[in-house]
């Protein structure tokens, strides 16, 4: 086949709030333009990590091309899926810098949604040709006139522009794409001139090192080609390169205006930076865009083994972890109860969650995950003017050494319904947030933005919003800097011994009521012993809240005969290995959850 | 039924002497505690009985040569079988194994089952030892813990039992709540006041799916309280002893020639045949256990099929069950023993785990031996979970 020239090529991203289909509508696509046979097909074919599959999320962008025919002509389409969640969202920017158009799917029973609208400006910022798809219309509950009404509301267009669609009965693909090819305008770009490729992803592949994803703005790269990283300004041999079918396709070039995959040996993810422009070395371009800000970690905690000795596999295992996931960020640390382990850098909490799963699953690392705090920054009486970044419960310098404290805020958008409001803004009100503006989207649905302190997001907060909305709100949020705040830090004693992996740092109004929550949480979590702990919470040298954990007094059954022995057998060897995931610290055995009880106080 | 004693605690090898239990699963009323096997259905009691006989025939040849030194009926309610049905379960046991001269042949009885005829008849079979579920003399408990029996009956079966028997064994329950120390005291004393060698006593436990626990969780009936049966447990350690009794195993006590002379071949490790539904066997190797369902059993053993399962114990689990059952007995873990059947590795490993116990004056050494303090001996299944062998595989 005549490979099509630039003019037949379109480059999109699907883009939505989270769970409005995203996935399951390029599955649809992907199969009536035949580029998957029967025996390929499966639900969200592009969630190929195991935890997408089962989670039924996407964390990371997935990019695939597929051929169609349309009206006669011969079409390459690049497509990328991106994911919904806002932790993820700078997924969604790098996606969007390798295209000229965007799906934006709404689902029609839900209607917008808090990433919607933010995963819209990111596209309309990067001048992306918008397609509204109007997702799931045959759920019994879609309401597809007032959905198509409110996309309308917010994207300008004409009702006629929604294409109404299902994911999963098929129904109006044909529209989907026929809208890709004519609304979206094709790549411009000089096949002539030097090459200027914008790296948008690289990917971690055991066998085949660092593959690295572009997309291809000016000239053309070519195998074998001497080619140069303009940001890191390291230079390679091209390797291989090919398109990305759902296998990949190995190519002599790939041309301006096309999507591709580039393989040169390299072998640490680091040594990829998102954002960075492919040159030719010998000729380089004089277009460089600018890259991508590096992502910043949003939340911090400690990560370490179960077991002492495991401290140098859990290095190499958040190494290897590392080369696939670029967004984690670690360094070794040491903490007086759980040894050596390393504080880590988390994009929000849902990262932090896939971080510890993965970790378990894919290396069989047993953690223990501290409490997660922001990023704070410390000014001492001595050095009024120099920030410290305080990262760590334990970095906080003494109270009587400090000048101020300042936390990072976001601005919060919610989206949800009218009946709630008055519930989202006391909780966020609790949660020491500042209301900005308050918009009705419909007369049902409104949108609520806040200023708040980011450390509040941490602690419930998603759990609490699902509650108090009954899960009818979205939420999106960006930082926005920081601001003054009132720390302490809460210490938790057992035995009368500080444990440093059990402090948090909390801000002082809300310090005596976490702490109470925390003892008693902790007197839940920690199983009797053979004596007495006393569980208590304290702040410098104040003690504010106290529990005891009764020693243990029975523990044996009475019975023991014949038929009990193999039973019993095994249920005291499984607690045995339940111990395993416990943490010995004095002669207190604590098990790994507890370590996080904090996350869980109103449970 | 009762609660049976049926623990074997050492691997070694030099045991020739085994048992046959038999299971008899049936009761006149479920008992709100009870996790047992049995039917309140007599309906199917004679097919049960051919096929308890048949099963013996069907497994005659398991235990090989050895030597059957103790014949069980518990349950369920042996006692709920007449005079004939239990002969005819002794006479196929005489048929089918090698029985010693003068083996022990025990049945669980329960209060209300033992009227003066019933004894008469018992006298004229070989059952030479009864072992009676009292649980306790008062009312109060035996109403909620929904016995069949009432405080009169359970004084009434003991006068008369002793006049016919002497060797003799009772059960009683502590922990019930509403129970007080001194109520509990008094079920003790008169317990001893009957003379009888050899005392079972158990703490209310609460089993999943069972009346009682569905009684508690509605707030029925008060929980259990650990604090107290800890309390009771000493009490009755303290009475017990101090009338001569040896708490030779956790819920276990009896006059030292009692022990010696009916236990400790049992408690040492013996293979045992266990015959019908849910009985456990044991060879020294291997377990098995029977279906836990009337129909199943009388189905299969009706086809000349044994409605069984089995496991084969690795090194590991013959160690970790030794350890489990060890640490309840006044024989303890023998060091020794550990070494000879495990290697010197288990033994190296044992002590080690066991440094903080007995640092906490939880377990100690002695003769060789390890072994639970009076405090260790209550909490000795967690103790005995750390000193576990686990294979991480
Ligand atoms: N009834 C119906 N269900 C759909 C449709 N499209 C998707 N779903 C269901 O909606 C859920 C989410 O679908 P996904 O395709 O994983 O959504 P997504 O937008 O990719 O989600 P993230 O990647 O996690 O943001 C799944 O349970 C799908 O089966 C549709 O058109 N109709
Ligand atoms: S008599 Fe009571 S305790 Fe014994 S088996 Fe029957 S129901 Fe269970
Ligand atoms: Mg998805």
């Amino acid at each position: 086949m005549k490979i099509p020239s630039m003019k037949n090529i379109r480059n999109f991203c699907i883009i939505a709030h989270i769970d409005h289909g995203k996935s399951t509508l390029a599955d649809r696509l992907l199969d009536y333009t035949g580029s998957v046979t029967d025996r390929e097909k499966q639900d969200q074919l592009l969630d190929n990590m195991d935890l997408e599959r089962e989670r039924g999320i996407t964390i990371k962008s997935h990019a695939i091309q597929m051929d169609y025919e349309y009206e006669g002509e011969k079409y390459v389409l690049n497509l990328i899926d991106t994911p919904g969640h806002v932790d993820f969202s700078y997924e969604v920017s790098r996606s969007i810098a390798a295209c000229e158009g965007a799906l934006l799917i709404v689902d029609a029973a839900q209607s917008i949604q808090a990433q919607t609208i933010s995963n819209l400006y990111l596209a309309l910022e990067n001048d992306l040709e918008i397609i509204p798809v109007l997702n799931k219309v045959d759920l019994p509950s879609a309401n597809p006139e007032e959905v198509t009404d409110d996309i309308v509301d917010l994207l300008g267009c004409t009702p006629e522009e929604v294409i109404h669609a299902s994911g999963k009965t098929g129904f109006g693909v044909d529209n989907v794409l026929a809208a890709i090819i004519k609304r979206i305008p094709a790549p411009k770009g000089d096949p002539t001139a030097p090459l200027q490729a914008l790296i948008f992803d690289s990917v971690y592949n055991t066998f085949r090192g660092i593959e690295t994803y572009f997309r291809v703005f000016n000239g053309e790269i070519k195998k074998g080609q001497h080619i140069k990283f303009v940001a890191t300004n390291k230079d390679y041999y091209a390797d291989e390169i090919g398109t990305l079918k759902l296998n990949q396709v190995a190519k002599q070039s790939v041309k301006a205006g096309d999507v591709g995959y580039l393989i040169t040996g390299i072998k640490t993810a680091k040594e990829v930076k998102v954002g960075d422009t492919i040159t030719d070395f010998a000729k380089p371009t004089t277009n460089i865009v600018e890259g991508f800000e590096d992502v910043k970690p949003m939340v911090f905690a400690g990560i370490y083994p179960v077991d002492t000795e495991d401290y140098e596999d859990l290095r190499a295992s958040m190494e290897k972890l590392q080369l696939n996931d670029a967004s984690l960020v670690f360094q070794p640390e040491s903490s007086a109860a759980l040894g050596f382990g390393f504080r880590c850098g988390f994009l929000g909490m849902l990262h932090m969650e896939i971080i510890q799963e993965r970790l378990e699953r894919e290396f069989d690392m047993t953690v223990i995950t501290t409490v997660p705090n922001v990023s704070y920054h410390a000014y001492t009486n001595k050095n009024p003017d120099e920030a410290i970044i305080v990262n760590n419960p334990s970095d906080l310098p003494e109270p009587s050494t400090l000048n101020r404290v300042e936390e990072p805020y976001i601005k919060a958008t919610i989206i949800t319904k009218a009946d709630f409001v008055g519930n989202v803004m006391s909780l966020c009100i609790e949660k020491r947030g500042n209301i900005t503006n308050q918009t009705y989207l419909t007369t049902e649905r409104v949108e609520l933005t806040f200023e708040m302190p980011l450390a509040e997001i941490v602690f419930d907060f998603y759990d609490r919003l699902k509650t108090v909305s009954k899960g009818y709100a979205s939420f999106d949020y960006h930082p926005i800097g920081m601001k003054p705040s009132k720390l302490v830090r809460l210490d938790i004693l057992l035995n009368a011994q500080t444990v440093d992996a059990l402090s948090a740092l909390i801000h002082a109004d809300n310090a005596q009521y976490i702490g109470r929550k925390m003892c008693e949480k902790l007197k839940e979590l920690i199983p009797r012993q053979q004596f007495d702990i006393p569980v208590q919470a304290a702040i410098g040298a104040k003690i504010i809240s106290r529990e005891t954990i009764k020693a243990l007094r029975k523990d044996v059954t009475a019975k023991c005969y014949g038929g009990d022995i193999s039973r019993k057998r095994k249920l005291l060897e499984k607690q045995k290995k339940g111990k395993k995931r416990m943490r010995q610290v004095g002669n207190v055995e604590i098990p790994q959850q507890a370590f996080m009880a904090v996350l869980k106080l109103n449970d | 039924m009762l609660f049976r004693i049926r623990c074997e605690f050492i691997y070694i090898k030099f045991l020739v002497i085994a048992g046959i239990y038999i299971h008899i699963p049936f009761c006149k009323q479920a008992c709100h505690y009870c996790d047992f096997h049995f039917s309140t259905s007599l309906k199917k009691k004679d097919d049960l009985i051919q096929c308890l006989v048949k099963e013996l025939r069907l497994r005659k040849n398991e235990l090989g040569n050895e030597v059957i030194e103790t014949i069980y009926f518990g349950g369920g309610t042996p006692s709920l079988l007449d005079r004939d049905e239990l002969s005819l379960l002794i006479d196929a046991v005489y048929k089918f194994y090698i029985v010693s001269e003068h083996p022990e042949i025990t049945l669980e009885a329960n209060p209300d089952d033992l009227s003066v005829k019933q004894i008469n008849e018992l006298k004229t079979t070989q059952v030479n030892r009864l072992s009676i579920g009292i649980q306790s003399f008062f009312e109060r408990d035996l109403k909620l813990m929904n016995r069949a029996h009432s405080q009169k009956e359970a004084k009434a079966s003991l006068s008369l039992a002793t006049q016919y028997f002497d060797n003799i064994s009772l059960d009683l329950i502590y922990g019930i709540p509403g129970l007080s120390n001194e109520e509990w005291i008094e079920n003790i004393e008169i317990a001893l006041s009957y003379n009888v060698p050899h005392i079972s006593c158990y703490a209310l436990t609460v089993e999943p799916k069972t009346a009682l626990e569905s009684f508690i969780k509605k707030g029925i009936i008060d929980d259990v309280d650990d604090d107290l049966a800890q309390e009771q447990f000493y009490i009755l350690v303290e009475k017990l002893e101090a009338s001569g009794f040896v708490n030779y195993e956790l819920s276990n006590f009896g006059i030292p020639k009692y022990i010696s002379k009916n236990n400790s071949a049992y408690w040492l490790g013996k293979p045992y045949l266990g015959i019908g539904p849910s009985a456990h066997s044991f060879n020294g190797d291997q377990r098995s256990w029977n279906v836990s369902n009337n129909t199943k059993y009388i189905k299969s053993i009706q086809k000349n099929e044994l409605p069984v399962e089995r496991e084969v114990l690795t090194i590991t689990d013959k160690f970790n069950e030794y350890v489990m059952t060890g640490l309840r007995t006044i024989w303890g873990v023998s060091l020794k023993g550990v070494e000879l059947s495990f290697g010197n590795n288990y033994k190296k490993y044992l002590l080690q785990q066991s440094e903080i116990y007995i640092k906490q004056h939880l377990l100690y050494i002695e003769d060789d031996k390890l072994l639970t303090t009076k405090k260790g001996k209550f909490l000795s299944d967690g103790i005995a979970s750390n000193l576990f062998k686990i294979n991480l595989s």
